[in-house]
């Protein structure tokens, strides 16, 4: 694996007079309902995970699960209650507001829900207002701003005002801001939620291309669970504050951990998610037909071709060499089986 | 039985009501009581009653305390009028250096500060005016009398009137374009023409100094209260007095702390004109979406960054709303701060009002309407203006309107010069037109005047007449005719029907504190013509409103003449009343209905306007026809809004009710307009100010309890 970037150690953020006072006396146990009775209110609770370089995490969870709030709290939006949080080594809550507002300016960037750009500017004054920020002159900050509206495909609207735009187009300048300042870490706070969902399909995609050229490290909330799929290298899941599992989405679905995660699962098309390395049998290599597969194809893609098979059908790596086989019935098993209504 | 189950609360305003006209039946109306005319109540009378206390004398007529409460209050004007003068000549003795004679003097504190405030007022007005007309106190401001002396050409010679016009187009072309700098133009082109040249420019440097400082002042302060909530709660009682406070009563005070002149009327201009600018950037603020604050915040802001290049600028549109407020009681200030001496278009327009020279008036309040239409328009554009960071500009593209200012003012200082060899003898019309040496329509607006009156008199007075002895008359005996008690009662009442007992003590102590004042007759009075007022302006202003809504044009066109009138000088009115009615009481009710019917058509088409676009089109698909939509849709969730508009109502109403004084009332206003003049009146003008901003602060409180009820109820909130 390589360098972690976000690091958080039981972080818990409770709201309320007497939260601090609480968590100490509670010893990390919190139970929300006892802390509503007493007027507290649980956003997060004992959260611990860390982010690899490069990686992008996907915390999924419905409303008032506490997912924006732990957002919140690695960017330092809000002073976590309890825990320890590391950007990079650097222990984000020893900082003081100087160095926070350098931290800020140099290494992070985010994305609204609301887009929250500033009404009485640009698109491209917009875009460079964290460099006009961070004192970058105008002439400078204006040509970056430039590449950026290039980058999200904006040109020609660089003068326009955002409510001239459209949600799609507004939430472009919203993510050319946020990269403006060349960020290594990147948070994105339900970015699509407020998009209709062909724009939201195109603004995914979108991002993927730019993830794929930016290779940033990212935090991506969402209340989607077939939008965690699709863009995440790793997913947490929340419930109440809690993280119920964090793993990569394939494991989720397959291993769901717990009862809540498994009612997500239940209806996912599992052969859009799961690769053929998934659910080969990596043992049994003998017996093959024609027909090889790459081991990273996603199912859905192979699914018909192996289906036509009478015959085992191989797994191949890059190098084409063969590391397992899959029978076509286990491609029947694994998009029919398991369900609630299936087998 | 069952009606009472259903409607609760109709039975108990009609209980309330059975209760308040028994109270009225029951108390008779003493033998000896009358109206206090004039000065009356400071004879002193032997069937007066006398106490003390704290060493003052109040003395009053005393009657059944069911009838009227006695002045238990009647020792507050004096003594804050001893108060003040403590603090200003004995309070906090201090050594102070004088530049002049070169020794330590030894002055109170608050004395001192306010010699120094009043010193810095006078200067910055100097500088501007100076600029503008030519004088030579700013150079003596920083040398010497000497100094000038041996250098006389020193003297600031002021700008030509036609570089004074050239400069403000070119502004309002860079600001907004074509138009507005056609309008600029015009105006100050008509401005000197027309020989008001000189009050005009002193009106703007009063206005130049007045509307920047209560803008800072105002942020500033707004800002603050934003940020701490202890700020703000000790603000707030201030903001919502000050809201409701006759500008008139403000005068009084200030004129023992601040004396007379300019200087005075700005410091006053600001007390009025800073709590609107704070309550509205307080509004802007707050109503900033969290993720704007957090975008700021992850961009990199420092607190000082955040507050000026994101939240301020988002806020922006209250902000701008405040700004227009600041000029609008700037404006309407010049013209009252004339009583306390300050110089200028209002001085004339008061001068020509009390010669009844309404030609005169109408040409004075014309230019002051005029310039104040104009500042509004260049603030606004002013805030909107954007930069362009691509356009390949030549060096004389970009500074174009520098180039031209100083083209103009060339041009100005030859015309100027030329103009002593054309003018030889007589005034140099290319330099400054002087005061009345214009063209002047006064004769021909007097003669208008004097033809309506000729050929309408019999209809005007037959009017007069009959709105006096059969409308005004009966209804203020009605009013005056109402025990104390049964005043409280419906009062508090309506308090705790409305809003449960936390309204209930709120409007008891406000009602209490009038009652117990020496002035309960003049406030029924003020009262009386505030409702007379309030109900016609009402009526007209939901009927124009509702018909102009009608059509999207014509909404658009209504909303655009409420701004242009209310950026008119609240004093401005008067003058068409005084044409047509002269010196009665129809002429300050009129006045009135004409100032309060903005808000109420404002605020009702603005109300019917934000009724959800989703509800008209659910009303149209369940069959409802045009009449039909507006009875049972709009109206019932336009109410709360318009009801707001009610309260605007009211407010402009009392305002016009106590400047109407000038033509000569019996109300609360006639007994500040003579605190004016009064050696003692700071207490008194004061007291009576905070009784009319009292009155205004009843209905604020049952209105805007009501409001916030039924928005919830309505889930429009």
């Amino acid at each position: 694996m390589s360098e972690t970037v976000i690091k958080c150690e039981s972080v818990y953020k409770i709201f309320g007079q007497n939260a601090k006072k609480m968590l100490e006396e509670s010893n990390g146990n919190v139970d929300a309902k006892t802390f509503q009775e007493r007027g507290c209110i649980v956003g997060v609770n004992n959260a611990s995970f860390e982010v690899a370089k490069g990686e992008m995490l996907v915390v999924m969870g419905l409303s008032g699960s506490g997912k924006s709030t732990l957002l919140r709290c690695i960017s330092r939006l809000t002073d976590a209650t309890g825990g320890k949080i590391f950007i990079e080594g650097q222990d984000l809550l020893e900082l003081n507001n100087k160095e926070l507002i350098d931290l800020r300016r140099n290494k992070m960037g985010m994305v609204f829900q609301s887009f929250a750009l500033l009404p009485h500017k640009t698109v491209v004054e917009n875009i460079a207002f964290p460099l006009q920020i961070k004192g970058t002159n105008t002439e400078e900050s204006i040509s970056r701003a430039m590449e950026m509206v290039k980058l999200v495909g904006l040109d020609g609207r660089e003068n326009y005002f955002p409510r001239e735009l459209s949600g799609g187009q507004q939430q472009r300048v919203g993510i050319a801001r946020s990269l403006a300042v060349e960020p290594d870490i990147w948070f994105l706070d339900e970015p699509f939620s407020a998009l209709d969902p062909l724009i939201r399909k195109e603004m995914q995609d979108e991002f993927l291309r730019l993830q794929e050229k930016l290779q940033k490290t990212i935090m991506f909330i969402t209340h989607d669970f077939d939008e965690a799929l699709k863009l995440a290298d790793r997913i947490a899941i929340m419930k109440d504050g809690i993280i119920e599992q964090l793993d990569t989405p394939a494991n989720i679905v397959l291993n769901p951990a717990t009862e809540y995660v498994r009612k997500f699962t239940e209806e996912v098309p599992r052969e859009k998610v799961l690769i053929i390395e998934d659910v080969m049998d990596a043992s049994s290599k003998d017996n093959l037909g024609d027909l090889k597969v790459s081991k990273d194809e996603i199912i859905e893609n192979v699914a018909e071709k192996i289906l036509t098979q009478e015959k085992l059908v191989g797994v191949v790596d890059s190098n084409n060499n063969i590391v397992g086989s899959i029978k076509p019935s286990k491609i029947i098993d694994t998009v029919f089986g398991g369900r609630k209504n299936g087998s | 039985m069952e009606y009472l189950k259903k409607y609760p609360k109709l039975f108990q305003w009609l209980f309330l009501l059975i209760v308040f006209f028994a109270l009225c039946f029951a108390i008779d109306v003493p033998e000896t009581y009358k109206f206090i005319r004039g000065q009356a109540e400071f004879v002193k009378d032997p069937n007066q009653s006398v106490y003390f206390f704290l060493g003052k004398e109040v003395r009053y007529y005393a009657f059944d305390v069911f009838w009227r409460l006695p002045p238990l209050l009647g020792w507050l004007p004096i003594w804050i009028n001893d108060s003040l003068f403590f603090l200003m000549n004995e309070w906090m003795p201090m050594e102070f250096w004088n530049e002049d004679t070169q020794e330590f003097k030894t002055r109170p504190l608050l004395l001192e500060i306010s010699r120094n405030l009043t010193s810095f007022m006078t200067f910055l007005i100097e500088l501007i005016r100076e600029i503008l007309l030519g004088g030579l106190e700013t150079i003596v401001a920083f040398t010497s009398w000497d100094f000038i002396d041996a250098y006389p050409w020193l003297e600031l010679p002021g700008l030509p009137w036609t570089i004074v016009a050239a400069g403000a187009a070119l502004l309002s072309y860079k600001l907004s374009g074509k138009g507005l700098a056609l309008f600029a133009g015009l105006t100050m082109i008509y401005i000197s023409i027309f020989g008001q040249w000189k009050p005009s420019m002193q009106t703007l440097s009063f206005i130049l100094v007045a509307a920047p400082l209560s803008f800072i002042f105002g942020l500033g302060l707004g800002i603050a209260a934003y940020k701490s909530k202890r700020v703000e709660k000790a603000l707030y009682p201030i903001l919502l007095v000050m809201q409701t406070m006759p500008q008139y009563a403000v005068l009084v005070p200030a004129l023992v702390l601040f004396g007379v002149g300019d200087h005075a009327a700005v410091i006053i201009t600001m007390v009025v004109a800073v709590p609107p600018m704070i309550l509205l950037t307080i509004l802007g603020l707050r109503a900033i979406p969290p993720e704007v604050i957090e975008a700021g915040r992850m961009s990199g802001c420092t607190n000082w960054q955040l507050m000026f290049k994101v939240l301020i600028p988002t806020a922006r549109r209250d902000i701008l709303i405040g700004v227009n407020q600041v000029i609008m009681v700037c404006f309407s200030m010049a013209v009252i701060s004339a009583f306390i001496g300050a110089k200028g278009l209002g001085f004339n327009l008061l001068l020509a009002l009390n010669q009844l020279n309404i030609g005169l008036a109408l040409e004075a309040g014309l230019c002051i309407s005029l310039i104040a239409i104009l500042l509004d328009k260049m603030s606004l554009a002013w805030a909107n203006k954007q930069t362009d960071y691509f356009g390949n500009l030549t060096f004389f593209q970009r500074n174009k309107n520098v180039i031209f200012f100083a083209a103009s003012f060339v041009i100005g200082i030859i015309l100027a010069y030329v103009g002593t060899f054309i003018f030889k003898g007589s005034f140099n019309y290319l330099f400054e037109i002087p005061h009345n040496k214009g063209i002047s329509t006064a004769d021909f607006w007097n003669k208008g005047v004097d033809w309506i009156f000729d050929t309408f008199f019999v209809y005007i007075k037959a009017f007069n007449t009959w709105l006096i002895q059969d409308v005004l008359q009966p209804m203020r005996a009605l009013y005056l005719r109402m025990p104390a008690v049964a005043t409280l009662v419906l009062a508090v009442g309506a308090g705790y029907l409305i809003g449960g007992v936390r309204s209930a003590l709120v409007v008891a102590a406000l009602t209490l504190f009038i009652a117990l004042s020496p002035w309960w007759d003049r406030a029924l009075v003020t009262l009386y013509m505030a409702t007379f007022g309030v109900v016609i302006s009402c009526l007209i202003g939901f009927t124009v409103g509702t018909l102009c809504f009608q059509n999207k044009k014509s909404a658009a066109f209504m909303l655009g003449v409420c701004d242009i009138f209310q950026t008119f000088p609240s004093f401005v009115y008067l003058i068409p009343v005084m044409m047509l009615f002269g010196i009665t009481d129809t002429s300050v009710l009129i006045a009135v209905i004409v100032y309060a019917t903005i808000p109420a058509t404002r605020y009702t088409i603005e109300g019917l306007r934000s009724v959800p676009v989703g509800l008209h089109e659910a009303a149209t698909m369940s069959g409802v026809n045009k009449f039909q939509r507006l009875t049972k849709i709009e109206f019932p969730l336009a109410f709360p809004h318009m009801m707001l508009g009610l309260n605007q109502t009211i407010v402009f109403a009392l305002f016009m009710v106590i400047i109407g004084a000038f033509i000569g009332t019996e109300d609360l206003g006639q007994y500040i307009l003579k605190a004016l003049s009064d050696k003692n009146g700071a207490g008194i003008g004061l007291t009576l100010g905070i009784c009319v901003a009292f009155i205004g602060l009843i209905f604020d409180n049952l209105i805007r309890t009501w409001v916030g009820k039924r928005k919830k109820h309505l889930g429009i909130a």
